[in-house]
């Protein structure tokens, strides 16, 4: 009996010593991610200084995801694609990954349909932003935030 | 080598829009990972898919680190006349795939 209470003793101090390892490891094995300023930055870099309006795109994102790695992302933009009103392209960027632009898709009246699926790497939880640019040049946004369980990025090469 | 899986309708009705899929074979290397000695592991990545509808461009797309290994995309194009669908994947390291399919328009 003595000894079933020791080695439970035990084993819960030992895994609350692992709990605070593997918190201290997140901490600061954390790799060098961007932060949101310099995402606005890669933003400007890609679409200039014209300005962005919220609405029209949607970005379909899970809420919570396991694996950082692959992540599924679709982006939708309500938009007719017809020669005079079409999608050209669409940005996507993070927030807080290494590098902060995703992806640009190259539309166009050809598509028929403003709709795009890729999958994505996040290295942690954070809002992912999708830019779309019309054929009038207007600029429209969405953003989407995520939960990331286990992180792109942080796993060891050979 | 590379190995590139695409799934195109062989059959379309004219105007139709079609969603096509594509994956590739590619570790899409970030350049930001490092080996256990420290070294950082060259980036190589799939940079440009482009998918031409009997040679005219349809769909482009500018890949970057962040996207998965085996980029997989997924789109759409209407349906306007038979022919061939071709798709490019270039990249580091003079990476460059290309692979076509067949459609039948009705």
């Amino acid at each position: 009996m003595e000894r079933a209470a020791s080695r439970r003793e035990f084993l819960k101090i030992a895994g609350g010593a692992a709990a605070g390892l593997g918190l201290g490891a997140v901490v600061t094995v954390r790799p060098a991610s961007a932060t949101p300023a310099e995402m606005q930055e890669a933003i400007r870099s890609v679409i200039g200084t014209a300005r962005v309006t919220p609405g029209k795109v949607k970005i379909e994102l899970p809420p919570l995801i396991e694996n950082g790695n692959a992540v599924p992302l679709t982006i939708s933009v309500d938009s007719p694609m017809t020669e005079a009103e079409h999608v050209r392209a669409v940005h996507v960027f993070t927030e807080k990954n290494p590098q902060p632009y995703v992806v640009t898709f190259h539309l166009g009246p050809r598509a028929g349909r403003a709709r795009v699926s890729t999958r994505m790497r996040l290295a942690d939880s954070q809002n992912v932003v999708a830019i779309c640019q019309l054929s009038d040049g207007s600029l429209w946004s969405d953003s989407a935030a995520i939960v990331v369980t286990l992180a792109a990025c942080l796993e060891d090469g050979i | 080598m590379a190995s590139a899986l695409i799934n195109v309708p062989p059959k379309a009705r004219r105007g139709e829009i079609i969603e096509i899929k594509t994956l590739i074979s590619h570790v899409m290397e970030t350049g930001f990972r490092r080996t256990q000695l420290g070294v950082v592991i060259p980036r190589n990545i799939i940079r440009r898919f482009v998918c031409t509808y009997n040679g005219t461009e349809v769909f482009r797309a500018d890949l970057h680190p962040a996207i998965s290994a085996n980029p997989f995309i997924v789109f759409s194009t209407v349906a306007t006349e038979s022919g061939t669908l071709s798709f490019q994947w270039t990249g580091d390291n003079g990476f460059s795939v290309t692979e076509s399919a067949d459609i039948t328009v009705e």
